[in-house]
């Protein structure tokens, strides 16, 4: 909402020397986001008057045409004489009044004007265009002023060419400041200054006379109130002070009897709408559309209607969006074959905001009257805002008002709220004391009674206060939210972060600290990135959970992995130049529910039952908590030191070893395959459970080569995600204190040959078995392939660490074990010692 | 040499006449002033006091002598020894210092040479900064709450009081999952504040409640300078009886200066949403001026566009229709609660000045933010 300030003093008598600044600061203090002070025509410095072109010489051969002009300027410049004018505009004829800007004088943008030759005359001076001013964004031509006014008067009070505008952000709470009345009464209180109220006015009272009006639908439209102005002359224009009130609340001037609709919703905050009574087929009617009526509105559009939209009808059907926007048929014209109109007939109305607010989004229509009655308008004010109309009409276009007064109301009953007079106070943290609540109450136009229960009856342009904490708002904002105390609550003792919490954190510290960078990654997917990852048509990943309305439609779904957004990260920092990339994420994954519907619409009013509650969640998709890895180039770099290496399946493998071990999980890896991996690089990784069951718990290794190339990524790109729900669920058990020996450990190494097939994992497994409980540690210290050992065969070397609790091992004893360890790798392998 | 001594003379036992004590002190001695380097000084050693040295030699003729002249020969013997081990230790240590001095030099190397062998990690500031403030509020008692990032409507819009026709709930600000039938009418969306968490948290916890809820959110929005439409925010919850806005303004003040420093202080400015009541918008001083380039342009300040004040989020007590729907008595409790958004205070806290360096995982970013904030 744009409040000009000097609009603003008609209603508030503001000391003298007040600017937008100070009201600003007071208004927002009160509440009101006033955004910005608008200083119109600053730096705007006269000679700037009313001229009337004498001459119009047209001069030929430039790329357009160009118009040298004698214009009386009257004394203003000094000798009477006729100014010479040089303009580019084509708006105008001899014997118009336009705006001259004489040499010495500055529009606004510091542009000084001197007597200058152009287009092979001398220019002394310039016809201004709307734009030029300050006035508006106007600028296809000159500004053409109504005959009335005098060559030689000073323009800049005429146009009111100085001014501040105060830009408002009205809250949806706040309708009523969506006017200047609104504006002027919270002005008026917060300097503690009386209002004079547009909307008090005198109104006749109702009379069968007026034209008819129906109101069919009491629950869209509760009032209605129908004046007539007849003999209106359609060739009035509106005059200027009009005009500039309007273009500085942001409206272009149209018409006469247009911008008195408009002017008065601005004043007083209630949108009426013209109708032209030649064009009315019998009684007026607010009533609700039949699905597929067509309307064509007032923006030429035609619109087919819902069922649920009010609209306002004749015999001929709509005529008119209720409160949104009229229809073209009965649209006010100032000229046009038929001649303009001459009778008009003015609505005020009240209809409820819900319906309003759907109409106009059904149809993407937004309109200041919309805006208005979205938020709530005020019932009382129908029939004051009409009378001023009424009154514009008359006074300005020349009409008689018609004696018949239309006015439908529904019942009213003001609304009444019981509120604790301490109530503010105990809200606040502070003590007002009953005489500051009452007399806060009392200025934004509430009726208050009663002494400790107070009986406050708000006003009819206050929709929004229904409770006691509504007040209690009212009368702490009023007296300063920046007087509040500050205090601390004394919550009860906490428990600290969850043990998923702190996982959490854990393992972001643990992947950080493996040389990993944290990248939090958008949640959107489309199919094509599971094609470029390779994935089956049926795989599980594919089916997502989708979006009705996707950022962008190429990416409808949300992930299922991690993968796809972290990769596409990889590439964003390989293409910026980047070669040793290392990645990592935890956030949530979607997975649809099988069988999930929508959610019944519980209530309000109470605590759902438990049941709802839980039917409730059923209906989300699972949202399981995964980490995930990827990295590219080198894990070690060349260096002074020596050879780097490259960045392998075994780092991405070990990653997610990182992560289980931040909960105390050990990993089970087994080679798998899965895409997106390498068939033959790919691990899978379980961990054992509880109950003894072993629980799949991700994958990891180097990307599948046809991957890299569909998603450009660089070379033997790893990756590395697993589920991190499935592993706190695994992990977390209490780590029993190990008894620690003293006595010697002994020390054996085996070689065991085995086909190369055979995990190392299997091997390593059956040796620990077989070892027995004098085994302290196991270690695989090399691998050995090569002609000695046999085609398809390798050799894996252990250290094996033997320690007794209680004695000295002999070497028979460690021998002993060593070779039960070799026996059981042979039985389950079959490995054979090397020889 | 000697033949045990059956005369007892002790003037016959030439090794130990005065003399001959002192000549065998001071040829070792000399021996161990002159040895150059640690291996001479081995030989000298060997020579001199070693199990055959003369002194050694000369030692064992003591117990030949008469018991009278024994303590005598004892004394003087026993004090060339202790002259010349002293000796030979002041020598040892000489030596090693001076062969230290020589290969410790020859050892030295380059300790300003690079060590980036393994490139370094780092987690995502909006993880830490988050971290960070659960921390603070941790501290005060709140617990941390969480919540699903695909809500129902009813968690996220509806027991917030924010009605059906409230255009916070259309396709142009929310994101919504499709129904099996494409529509927008599945009753789930993408959670656009964390609210949810508080209702979740009235319904599941004993009151009083007391939470702070971060978490990643969506709105329909496009990705510039200043805004994601994938952002994260923290709220806070706070539901007991008879807190009141000063206990919130206080709560506000104890986090700002627990973030940015002594004498920081917030300011709330009347505003409106559905789920609280009174409501407002708070600010928080501008942390690098403190409010002094207000007014004063020979010291304009960037952090705050010389306003003073810095845009944090939205506020209140909370309305006591989202009490009902959960079930607390409005009659017996009331609570506060705030949200605002970790981007922007990344931004202003850090002087980031594009949202999309945030968002788009560029590894020059966030490296120097390392493991804390």
């Amino acid at each position: 909402m744009r409040v000009p300030l000097s609009w603003l003093r008609e209603y508030v008598e503001l000391p003298a020397g007040t600017t937008g600044r100070d009201v600003q600061a007071k208004l927002i203090s009160a509440g009101l986001e006033v955004e910005t002070v608008e200083q119109l025509g600053a730096g705007l410095q006269g000679p700037l008057v009313v001229g009337e072109v004498l001459t119009i010489e047209e001069l030929e051969g430039f790329k357009k045409p160009i118009r040298f002009c004698t214009v009386d300027v009257g004394k203003a410049n000094g000798t009477g004489e006729p100014q010479e004018i040089v303009c580019g505009a084509r708006n105008f004829a001899v014997g118009d009044k336009v705006v001259v800007i004489l040499p010495g004088g500055v529009l606004p943008g510091d542009f000084r004007i001197s007597a200058r030759k152009t287009y092979g005359r001398v220019s002394h001076g310039m016809i201004c265009s709307a734009r030029e001013l300050g006035m508006g964004e106007d600028h296809d031509g000159i500004v053409v002023l109504p005959p009335e006014h005098e060559a030689g008067t000073d323009a800049i009070a005429l146009l009111e060419l100085v001014d501040e505008v105060l830009d408002i952000a009205v809250t949806p709470d706040r309708g009523y400041c969506l006017s200047l009345r609104g504006v002027a009464r919270e002005t008026a209180i917060a300097y503690g200054l009386p209002l004079s109220d547009p909307a008090l006015i005198d109104v006749p009272g109702p009379n069968p006379d007026g034209h008819p009006v129906r109101i069919d639908d009491p629950t869209g439209c509760d009032r209605f109130t129908a004046r007539t102005v007849t003999g209106v002359n359609h060739e009035a224009r509106s005059p200027i002070w009009l005009q500039r009130r309007l273009q500085k609340v942001g409206m272009r001037p149209i018409s006469l009897a247009v911008d008195i609709t408009n002017y008065v919703m601005f004043e007083v905050g209630q949108p009426l709408h013209a109708y032209d009574r030649s064009r009315l087929n019998g009684p007026i009617t607010v009533r609700r559309a039949q699905p597929g009526e067509k309307l064509t509105t007032l923006d030429g559009a035609e619109r087919v209607l819902d069922g649920e939209d009010l609209v306002i009808a004749d015999d001929s059907g709509p005529i008119g969006l209720a409160g949104v926007m009229g229809g073209a048929h009965t649209e006010i014209a100032d000229s046009g074959p038929d001649s303009g109109t001459s009778e008009i007939v003015i609505e005020a109305a009240h209809f409820a905001p819900v319906p309003i607010a759907r109409t106009a989004r059904r149809h993407k229509l937004a309109s200041e009257a919309s805006r208005r009655f979205e938020r709530g308008t005020d019932p009382q004010a129908t029939s004051a805002a009409a009378q001023r109309a009424v009154d514009l009409l008359v006074l300005l276009a020349g009409g008689t008002a018609e004696p018949g007064v239309t006015e439908v109301v529904l019942p009213y009953a003001p609304r009444t709220v019981a509120m604790a007079a301490d109530h503010p106070d105990r809200v606040a943290g502070t003590t007002y004391g009953r005489e500051t609540v009452v007399r806060r109450l009392q200025e934004i136009g509430c009726d208050v009674y009663g002494s400790d229960e107070l009986i406050v009856t708000v006003p009819s342009w206050r929709p929004d206060l229904g409770a006691p904490n509504d007040l209690a708002e009212e009368v702490i904002r009023l007296q300063g939210y920046e007087n509040l105390p500050s205090t601390l609550p004394r919550p009860r003792p906490g428990r600290g972060l969850t043990a998923t919490q702190r996982l959490r954190r854990r393992v972001g510290r643990a992947l950080a600290g493996a040389g990993y960078v944290e990248a939090p990654c958008y949640p959107f997917v489309s199919a094509a990135d599971f094609d470029r990852l390779g994935l089956g048509a049926d795989d599980p990943r594919r089916r997502l959970v989708l979006l009705a309305n996707p950022l962008d439609d190429t990416e409808p779904g949300l992930r299922t992995t991690l993968l796809p957004g972290l990769l596409a990260t990889l590439r964003r920092n390989h293409g910026r130049g980047a070669q040793d990339v290392a990645l990592f994420e935890t956030g949530l994954v979607f997975h649809p529910t099988d069988g999930a519907t929508a959610p019944e619409r519980l209530p309000v009013d109470r605590r759902p039952t438990d049941e709802e509650i839980e039917a409730l969640k059923a209906a989300l998709p699972e949202q399981p908590q995964h980490a995930a890895a990827v990295l590219s180039g080198a894990r070690e770099r060349d260096g002074w030191w020596g050879k780097g290496r490259p960045a392998t399946w075994a780092d991405a493998v070990e990653a997610g070893r990182t992560v289980a071990r931040e909960a105390g999980v050990e990993l089970i890896v087994r080679p798998a395959q899965y895409a997106p991996f390498h068939p033959g690089r790919c691990a899978a990784y379980t961990a054992t459970a509880a109950d003894g069951t072993q629980v799949p718990v991700g994958y990891a290794g180097e990307l599948h080569p046809r991957v890299v190339a569909a998603l450009g990524l660089p070379e033997r790109t790893c990756a590395m995600e697993v589920d991190l729900d499935v592993i706190e669920r695994v992990g977390g058990g209490r780590v029993t204190g190990p008894h620690v020996s003293t006595f010697p450990v002994a020390t054996q190494d085996v070689a065991l040959v085995v086909d190369a097939a055979v995990p190392a994992a299997d091997v390593e497994a059956a040796l620990r078995d077989g070892a027995g409980e004098l085994l302290e540690s196991l270690r695989l210290f090399d691998i050995f392939t090569g002609e000695q050992i046999g085609e398809g065969r390798k050799s894996l070397a252990y250290a094996l660490r033997f320690r007794a609790p209680d004695r000295t091992l002999t070497a028979e004893d460690a021998s002993a074990a060593r070779e039960a360890a070799v026996a059981a790798a042979a039985a389950r392998t079959g490995a054979v010692l090397r020889s | 040499m000697s033949a045990p001594n059956k005369s007892y003379d002790p003037v016959e036992v030439e090794a130990l006449q005065p003399e001959q004590v002192e000549r065998m002190r001071d040829e070792a001695l000399a021996a161990i002033a002159a040895a150059a380097d640690l291996d001479a000084l081995t030989h000298v050693k060997t020579a001199h006091a070693g199990g055959t040295s003369p002194l050694a030699l000369a030692n064992r003729e003591i117990g030949a002598l008469p018991p009278q002249a024994k303590a005598e020969a004892g004394k003087r013997v026993g004090q060339a020894r202790g002259a010349v081990n002293q000796a030979l230790a002041a020598r040892q240590a000489e030596l090693e210092a001076e062969r230290d001095a020589r290969v410790l030099v020859e050892e030295a190397v380059d300790v300003t040479l690079p060590y980036d062998r393994v490139p370094a990690g780092a987690r995502h500031p909006l993880t830490t900064l988050s971290n960070r403030i659960e921390d603070i509020f941790v501290a005060m008692g709140y617990e941390v709450a969480e919540g699903p990032e695909v809500e129902a409507e009813w968690f996220n819009f509806d027991a917030l009081n924010i009605s059906v026709d409230n255009p916070v709930r259309s396709e142009q600000d929310t994101l919504f999952v499709a129904a099996a039938d494409g529509s927008q009418d599945s009753g789930l969306v993408l959670r656009t504040h964390t609210s949810g968490v508080q209702i979740r948290s009235l319904l599941e916890r004993e009151l009083p409640v007391y939470v702070i809820a971060p978490g990643r959110v969506y709105r329909s929005d496009e990705l510039d300078a200043t805004h994601t439409p994938v952002f994260n925010q923290v709220e806070l919850l706070a539901v007991d009886e008879g807190l009141t806005m000063a206990d919130l303004k206080g709560t506000l003040d104890h986090m700002v200066v627990s973030l940015f420093g002594e004498g920081m202080t917030t300011r709330l400015r009347p505003n409106h949403f559905p789920f609280t009541e009174p409501s407002a918008e708070m600010d928080m001083l501008c942390y690098v001026c403190r409010g002094e380039s207000v007014g004063n342009p020979d010291r304009p300040c960037r952090t705050c566009s010389s306003e003073g004040w810095i845009e944090l989020g939205g506020c209140g007590m909370v309305n006591p229709k989202v009490l009902v729907a959960c079930g607390v008595d409005p009659q017996k409790y009331s609570g506060f609660a705030f949200g605002f958004g970790i981007e922007r205070m990344l931004m202003f806290r850090h002087n980031v000045e594009d949202m999309r360096d945030i968002v788009e995982g560029d590894v020059r970013f966030t490296l120097p933010f390392g493991m804390e904030i």
